[in-house]
């Protein structure tokens, strides 16, 4: 049995890279850090949907749609966070978390 | 297992290993950079890492598109973000210690968790397997079964660009 034919290979790397991107999310400060991180994650759950589909699933066309769809999505949350970071950038100087708190009470 | 080197499966096999290596070096300097333009660059690395999973996984159809979309697409709207927002040469604040701590707690405890369930589940392949794996079938499910997700994701792409033409333009006197 070849390692990059056993389902468990990618499920552990797909499980690492999602480790990763929680840990950029939980400990970055820099709102485009968080974004990419988040990227991060969606790719590892990318991986887990083309890993079932190539080992487990009945028809094989129908984890790849899905990683397509993910791909989709994905573009249109970065379009939205990245504009939104821009929002905030021209109106507090900074794309630091920690200082656009201004709903703070 | 002992695989020979210069076997088909031996140089399959090395350069798998260079592919996970390519994602998870990609993915750490993705994190752990100090400097944001390198943080982009390490998640163009990752991604080309997992686009070469995707062709271990017998789909060079959703490979390409990782590259087309993400590489090509993602990668560079960040970087126009990061040259439109903050100086590159403005050194950022310091890194809380406790914090890196703590997030590295959370993310380690959720990475234990999801190892177990993964070692402990017996996983199941479906009785009946179809062994079509061709593009066409894949155009074909996309316009006839998943025709509704198709179409409100082609309405969601397009809410989205509306949504951050508004948000991201001078609007309003600022």
């Amino acid at each position: 049995m070849l390692i990059f034919n056993q389902l468990e290979t990618y499920l552990y790397l797909a499980l690492v890279l999602f480790a990763i991107g929680l840990y950029g999310v939980l400990s970055r400060r820099n709102l485009i850090a968080v974004l990419i991180s988040v990227e991060l994650m969606l790719n590892a759950a990318s991986i887990n949907f083309m890993a079932f589909n190539r080992f487990l699933a009945p028809h094989p066309a129908v984890g790849q749609v899905i990683a397509l769809f993910i791909m989709a999505v994905a573009a249109a949350e970065a379009a939205i966070a990245l504009s939104i970071i821009m929002a905030v950038y021209r109106k507090l100087k900074s794309i630091n978390a920690e200082q656009a708190v201004e709903l703070r009470g | 297992m002992s695989v020979s080197l210069f076997s088909a499966q031996g140089v399959a096999t090395g350069a798998f290993f260079l592919v996970v290596g390519l994602t998870i070096l990609g993915a750490l300097i993705a994190v752990g950079a100090r400097n944001i333009f390198h943080n982009v660059l390490g998640l163009a690395l990752s991604l080309i890492g997992v686009a070469g999973l995707f062709l271990y996984l017998n789909s060079p159809f959703v490979a390409l598109m990782e590259i087309l979309i993400y590489v090509g697409a993602i990668t560079i709207a960040i970087c126009f973000a990061v040259m439109l927002s903050e100086p590159l040469y403005r050194p950022g604040p310091p890194r809380s210690f406790l914090k890196s701590l703590g997030a590295l707690l959370g993310a380690g405890a959720v990475l234990a968790f999801l190892a177990l369930l993964t070692r402990k589940t017996q996983w199941v392949a479906a009785a009946e397997r179809s062994q079509d794996w061709s593009i066409t079938t894949i155009g074909h499910y996309l316009l006839t079964n998943y025709v509704l997700i198709f179409e409100v994701i082609s309405l969601l792409l397009l809410v989205a660009m509306l949504g951050a033409i508004v948000t991201a333009r001078n609007g309003r006197g600022s």
